[in-house]
């Protein structure tokens, strides 16, 4: 037990991916073995959204206590629009509605930082204020209307190669190459370092303002990036398709094996929560839990995880 | 003969240690009803420790501790002392500074509640103040983070010794002189002898070694986390108290460092810093390759002027030019310097990160080459460069702490009084180290409150109340100047 312990310190990340098979394994006995690789497909698909801003919100949960990014949900909703309206329908202005919803997320990032560091606002408080703006200014630009992607747009996000979502074989890339930032860059290990001790870090010679900048850049650019992948993916924008972002990517995070005390992250840990997570739900639907009762377990469960993947155990 | 007396206090075969150091070793002390105890030992020998087990903020690893012949059971702490009377101290001050000194009087009295509690407490303290510092100048309901810091010890002696439903027996003072200046000292001192007089029980650790001899009825010398003598305070002279502690540092050690010949001024300046709080434009001057000391009490400023000088790096303002980069060794260790997440080799890469950087990427066979090259090179204990810092002792994450500062980039090393809990052979080889890094053209600027080590120094400034209020050179540095700097009221050396 304690040997078993040890090594999930060591790798906090195979947790989330036993308890991502263990839930698949329960819903296939039910079935009788009936839907189980559309399952992982589905899985993959809807895990791919939750990874792409779960990292996202790693980096921000990392820099330390108090910091997290509450503006996820509206800035997906209004990347989202953006890229849409931009796009028009017309698969010639794909680029150009990408390149727009990715601005828009800096746009909300350098809002949120500048919140933290000029008005020198709790990043709490700052992400979740400068949320309701930028959700008034999606409803104020799209005017609730729904725009269709365009169709090559809608068949890449869409598209599968045996079973296997190409928009998941893209954010495992991603997720590859921002562990590798996580490990093995200035700034990754700036932000590592801010999380453990702001003050040590700066003493140590760390551009802190530097890493929590780009940190809360790169978190809103990708709920950006998430928002006109969603919109592409479900045949068009809408206000509300942010609202389940805000928890689950805190929840990710956690399961994934992050320190919520911050300075230690995790990328695979992300990936194996956001299956973990949808697979839950997907197991609940399939033995007929009521809606109470799945919100219920959801929690529960959440919590159970979170306990035995040790949640932050005093270093000393 | 001392078993003779009454015991207030008797501790047995106390032992306690910190991961891999041994701080005590069965360890026996007693105060008798009536006494007065001086506790004398280096730094590091186990006095703060010792005193830690007795006021009850440490519980030891093994030992019996008896208070007034009753044994104590195993959740002996704060609140069992202080309810038997045993009052403490603290080296490091224990008020709370957004409270006023009426407030902090409170938190030890309980029974003063109601309508007026304020009232009573200031009242309490105030009287207090006036018995043991006769014109203190401390008005009870001052913030007591607006005091200085020697009217903050007074508040916190005067503190201890204030009584409302439980009688005062043994009051614990640990170094309570280091920052009271003279004439407050002389009356704290006078003030304990009637309080003993009267049947209290007193004890008292000073470095001052005079106030040991002259206020104690008897002496217990510690060395190494052990006692080593214990005799009645007329026994003793200045000499054989200091062969008692043992002499650490041999002469033969001090007279190579005092051989080193000071180099002043022979170098382009490349750190001129005047202090925020300085009245006149007296400033922090460092040329290339120099060692320049920062002396005076704690906590008068060295380390906001080293910050003050670390903020200001690779820049020229009005009050401080710093040219060229700088790295800090952190004196204090949890709060300043360790990343407690990170293997020693990260922690000792994160000042060099950039100069690591192949192709965009961090080169993980060059930062595990620089963490073992200075493993070497300074001999920090660990078979593995890639665990964790915690794993190492004290000493040896002070070491790696040298080490980040040293195998990076920097020309000006700043060192925020970087040796507490380094052990002597230790301090030593850092010593060498700094001297031989300093004659190959690096700047140190090292505040110590060891004055020993100013030895070390081309040039040294003792600081007080934020001001430089001396400036000596190496040629004219004795401990008599240094101390009389640091206490001198008004007025620049």
């Amino acid at each position: 037990m304690n040997a078993l312990a040890a090594r999930l310190g060591n790798k906090p990340w195979l947790l989330s991916f036993a308890g991502a098979f263990a839930v698949w394994l329960a819903t296939i006995l039910f079935t009788e073995g009936k839907g189980g690789g559309e399952m992982i497909t589905a899985a993959l698909s809807f895990a791919t959204f939750t990874v792409i801003v779960g990292i996202g919100q790693m980096f921000v949960i990392t820099t330390g206590p108090g910091n997290v990014d509450l503006s996820i949900p509206s800035t997906i909703a209004l990347a989202g629009g953006v890229a849409m309206k931009i796009m028009g329908g017309q698969d010639s202005l794909i680029w150009f509605g990408l390149l727009a919803c990715i601005g828009a997320g800096l746009a909300v990032g350098a809002f949120n930082y500048a919140l933290i560091r000029l008005l020198k606002i709790p990043p709490i408080i700052a992400t979740l204020s400068s949320s309701l703006i930028v959700m008034s200014v999606a409803i104020s630009y799209g005017r609730g209307l729904q725009i269709k992607p365009p169709p090559s747009f809608a068949d890449f996000t869409t598209a599968q190669i045996s079973g296997v979502p190409v928009l998941s074989i893209c954010a495992i890339l991603f997720a590859i190459a921002m562990a590798i930032i996580l490990e093995r860059t200035i700034y990754g290990r700036a932000t590592l370092a801010i999380g453990q001790n702001v003050r040590v870090a700066h003493l140590a010679g760390v551009k802190v303002e530097r890493a929590r900048c780009i940190t809360y850049l790169m978190s809103a650019a990708f709920a950006g990036l998430c928002g006109a992948l969603l919109a592409g993916f479900s045949g068009g924008n809408a206000l509300n398709m942010g609202e389940e972002y805000l928890l689950a990517t805190i929840a990710v995070v956690v399961i994934g094996g992050t320190s919520v005390a911050g300075g230690r992250a995790n990328v695979p840990g992300i990936w194996g929560a956001a299956l973990f997570l949808y697979l839950l739900v997907t197991m609940l639907n399939t033995y007929g839990a009521s809606a109470g009762i799945r919100l219920v377990l959801t929690g529960l469960i959440i919590i159970a995880m979170i306990t035995l993947a040790g949640g932050d155990k005093p270093s000393r | 003969m001392l078993q003779a007396t009454e015991k207030i206090v008797s501790l047995s075969g106390m032992t306690k240690s910190f991961g891999a150091v041994r701080a005590l070793a069965n360890v026996d002390l007693a105060v008798g009803v009536g006494e007065c105890l001086g506790l004398v030992g280096h730094n590091g020998a186990g006095k703060s420790t010792l005193i830690n087990l007795l006021a009850g903020t440490l519980a030891p690893d093994g030992g019996e501790i008896r208070v007034s012949g009753v044994a104590q059971a195993a959740d002996y702490g704060v609140r069992r002392a202080g309810a038997l009377g045993i009052r403490c101290v603290f080296q490091e001050l224990s008020l709370c500074p957004n409270l006023s000194v009426a407030e902090n009087t409170r938190i030890y009295h309980k029974s003063l509640r109601g309508w007026g509690w304020r009232r009573n407490a200031a009242e309490l303290v105030r009287r207090k103040l006036d018995e043991v510092f006769p014109g203190h100048g401390i008005p009870p309901h001052a913030t007591v983070g607006d005091l200085l810091i020697g009217q903050r010890q007074m508040v916190e002696v005067a503190r201890a010794f204030t009584v409302t439903d439980s009688p005062t027996r043994l009051v614990i003072l640990d170094e309570p002189t280091s920052s009271l200046d003279a004439v407050a000292g002389k009356q704290l001192l006078t003030y304990v002898r009637r309080f003993v007089k009267e049947g209290g029980s007193c004890l008292l650790t000073s470095h001052l070694l005079g106030d040991i001899l002259d206020y104690c009825d008897r002496i217990v010398v510690m060395k190494d986390g052990g006692v080593v003598a214990d005799r009645s305070a007329v026994e003793f002279d200045r000499e054989s108290l200091v062969a008692a502690m043992g002499n650490v540092i041999s002469e033969a050690r001090i007279k190579a460092h005092e051989h080193v010949t000071a180099q002043r001024g022979e170098t382009p300046v490349v750190v001129r810093a005047v202090p925020k709080q300085q009245s006149d434009q007296t400033a922090l001057v460092a040329h290339k390759g120099e060692i320049i000391g920062l002396a005076g009490l704690a906590g008068h400023g060295q380390t906001r002027l080293l910050l003050q000088i670390y903020e200001a790096a690779g820049k020229t303002r009005a009050d401080t030019s710093v040219s060229g980069p700088v790295a800090l060794v952190a004196g204090d260790r949890q709060t300043d310097g360790v990343l407690h997440l990170w293997s020693i080799a990260r922690n000792i890469s994160v000042r060099s990160m950039r100069a690591l950087v192949k192709g965009g990427l961090i080169d993980r066979d060059a930062e595990s080459a620089l963490a073992k090259k200075w493993r070497e090179r300074i001999r920090i204990k660990t078979p593995d460069v890639e665990n964790n810092i915690l794993s190492l002792s004290g000493g040896n994450q002070q070491k790696v702490l040298f080490a980040r500062a040293l195998g990076s980039d920097a020309g000006i090393i700043l060192m925020d009084d970087p040796m507490r809990g380094v052990d002597v052979g230790t301090k030593l080889e850092v010593y060498e180290l700094i001297r031989a890094e300093a004659e190959a053209g690096r700047t140190f600027i090292w505040y110590t409150t060891e004055i020993e080590e100013l030895n070390n120094c081309d040039h040294v400034y003792v600081m007080r109340d934020g001001q430089i209020v001396a400036d000596v050179a190496r040629a004219d540095l004795t401990e008599e100047k240094v101390l009389q700097a640091s206490f001198r009221e008004g007025g620049r050396a």
